[in-house]
């Protein structure tokens, strides 16, 4: 059984569809990978996993449980964490505050101190401004900060979306080599991105998605090295 | 009197009145901070606090404090409900719906509150007697004194909520970024409802005090409150809850000043020119933040 199984679904927003039918499924362990232009339903699909849509036709299952329509907050204690895209940490607060935000669902306050601690050493420049303003941090310390929050909920499939959106390269490289690390520490991850080149080398599979449909899916190695692949969205 | 003693005298009851005015700008700040609305209903929520808190003391007996906390419960209780039945079937809706509604919400208690327990004035019963004190040629007397200290706990209170508990955290995530909070795990409908019971019992706190300090409630009685509250919640900035606070005692301040040295029939209009003033110059208030935002 896979550990998330979306099936067929619609997502309207009002009158517009923006979601025509989209199967996927993501496989425990793995990092999966949803590609596509700018518009194509990356974000809406990740938003529909997490409950802030509702698909109107379709199922979405995830460990079994059949998991659309359900609200938002149920989703995260199931065990589904996302990074939505632009980080929207809560830039009025602490860092510290945005991590105990992350952990809202549990109550182990053991268990979540452990996890701040393993927060702190995944991302150390998080501990040093610890009592900061988080919106005072760079855009890669904000990236951070938001992937971090994400992990304080124990999360069993982490979804990213656009984690290298805004950043600079050698900081591209570095979220990715997290991402990796976090994958191989036992979270699945999905990961949406618009850095096609990036995504494909992390993953091992790979969804396109054009205007609310799949288009292509595979291996990832096998469609980076595609021709129509690196014509569309590798740059030739 | 000469004009040193007037001032500080005038002070005095301005800081009382501003402090009522406070409590119920706080309930506005957060319901505004939370659903962006302006609940108009806020000051017959008072209102009815007023009311609750006259029947504790007149049926059931009880003193001021026991009064005082059973109209925060059944207050904060009626927030809930309003926000439930008549502001969350319009949790998508256009602005406008919801603002209409709560104009229709606030004619509905006034009128509901008519019907029950009639248009007359009542004359709220003098539960709270204490001497005052006097320093020098200035005089705080008892009400006054319960006011500042009811007030200062119920400030005190709110911030400790807000700033260092769980649920206060939630409502901060959720009024700076509700879809982000829910995507933390927070069950937004819960923490609105809190906020609404939270801004109701503090608006009960100020209708009882206010019976207690003016003696006299009547269904009407929140109207005026509930526009001046408002305005104190702008002229702080509203959505920031140490606006709230520092609106609603400057306000009631240049009220009790203009009435002092002025006229009283002035004071309803010094309240308004400050509103026009704030909004002209700095109509993010005191302690607003532009809305400007960092992409």
């Amino acid at each position: 059984m896979a550990m998330l199984e979306i099936n067929d679904i619609h997502v309207y927003y009002g009158a517009i569809h923006a979601i025509k039918g989209i199967s996927l499924t993501v496989e425990e362990g793995e990092i999966v990978t949803l590609i596509g232009a700018n518009g194509a339903g990356k974000s809406t699909t990740l938003r529909t996993i997490s409950g802030l849509l509702t698909p109107k036709e379709g199922s979405i299952k995830f460990l079994g449980e059949d998991i659309a329509g359900k609200p938002a907050q149920d989703i995260v204690k199931l065990g589904i964490s996302q990074v939505p895209e632009g980080r929207r940490i809560f830039a009025n607060m602490t860092v510290m505050e945005n991590l105990e935000l992350g952990a809202y669902t549990r109550t182990d306050s053991d268990g979540i101190e452990s996890d701040f601690q393993m927060v702190f050493e995944r991302f150390p420049r998080l501990l040093e401004r610890r009592d900061q303003a988080a919106g005072t941090l760079s855009g890669g310390e904000q990236q951070m900060l938001a992937m971090g929050r994400a992990l304080m909920s124990r999360p069993k499939l982490l979804l990213l979306d656009e984690p290298s959106m805004g950043l600079a390269p050698l900081l591209i490289r570095e979220i990715f080599n997290i991402i990796e690390d976090i994958n191989k520490s036992g979270t699945t991850v999905l990961l949406v991105e618009q850095n096609a080149n990036m995504a494909l080398r992390t993953a091992s599979r790979a969804y396109v998605l054009e205007t609310g449909r799949i288009t292509i899916s595979g291996d990832a190695k096998e469609l980076a090295a595609s021709e129509e692949i690196r014509k569309a969205y590798l740059g030739g | 009197m000469d004009f040193a003693t007037l001032f500080v005298q005038q002070l005095i009851n301005g800081v009382s009145l501003g402090s009522i005015y406070a409590l119920i700008a706080l309930g506005y700040t957060m319901i505004y901070g939370i659903i962006k609305l302006i609940n108009f209903a806020h000051g017959d929520i008072y209102m009815v606090g007023a009311y609750v808190g006259f029947f504790a003391i007149t049926m059931m007996r009880t003193s001021v404090f026991p009064a005082l906390i059973i109209s925060m419960i059944i207050t904060g209780i009626l927030g809930i409900l309003v926000e439930r039945f008549a502001y969350k079937p319009l949790r998508h809706a256009p602005r406008l719906s919801v603002l209409i509604t709560a104009i229709g919400m606030s004619f509905f208690l006034e009128y509901g509150m008519m019907y029950f327990v009639s248009p007359t004035p009542r004359t709220f019963p003098a539960a709270f007697e204490s001497s005052g004190i006097s320093l020098g040629s200035f005089v705080v007397n008892g009400q006054q004194l319960l006011i500042f200290a009811i007030t200062i706990i119920l400030m005190a209170l709110l911030t400790y909520i807000v700033q260092k508990t769980k649920i206060g955290k939630a409502m901060r995530a959720v009024s700076f970024d509700t879809e982000t909070a829910q995507l933390m795990g927070i069950d937004a409908n819960r923490v609105i409802s809190v906020t609404f019971a939270l801004g109701s019992a503090l608006a009960a706190a100020a209708g009882v005090l206010v019976g207690i300090y003016y003696n006299s409630i009547d269904p009407l009685m929140g109207m005026m409150p509930g526009i001046k509250a408002f305005v104190a919640a702008v002229l702080g900035g509203i959505g920031s809850l140490p606006g709230a606070m520092t609106g609603g005692i400057i306000l009631g301040v240049i009220e009790a000043l203009v009435s002092g040295f002025i006229s009283s029939t002035f004071r309803d209009a010094a309240a308004f020119a400050i509103l026009i003033l704030v909004l002209l110059f700095k109509p993010s208030g005191l302690f607003g933040t532009d809305t400007q935002e960092k992409v």
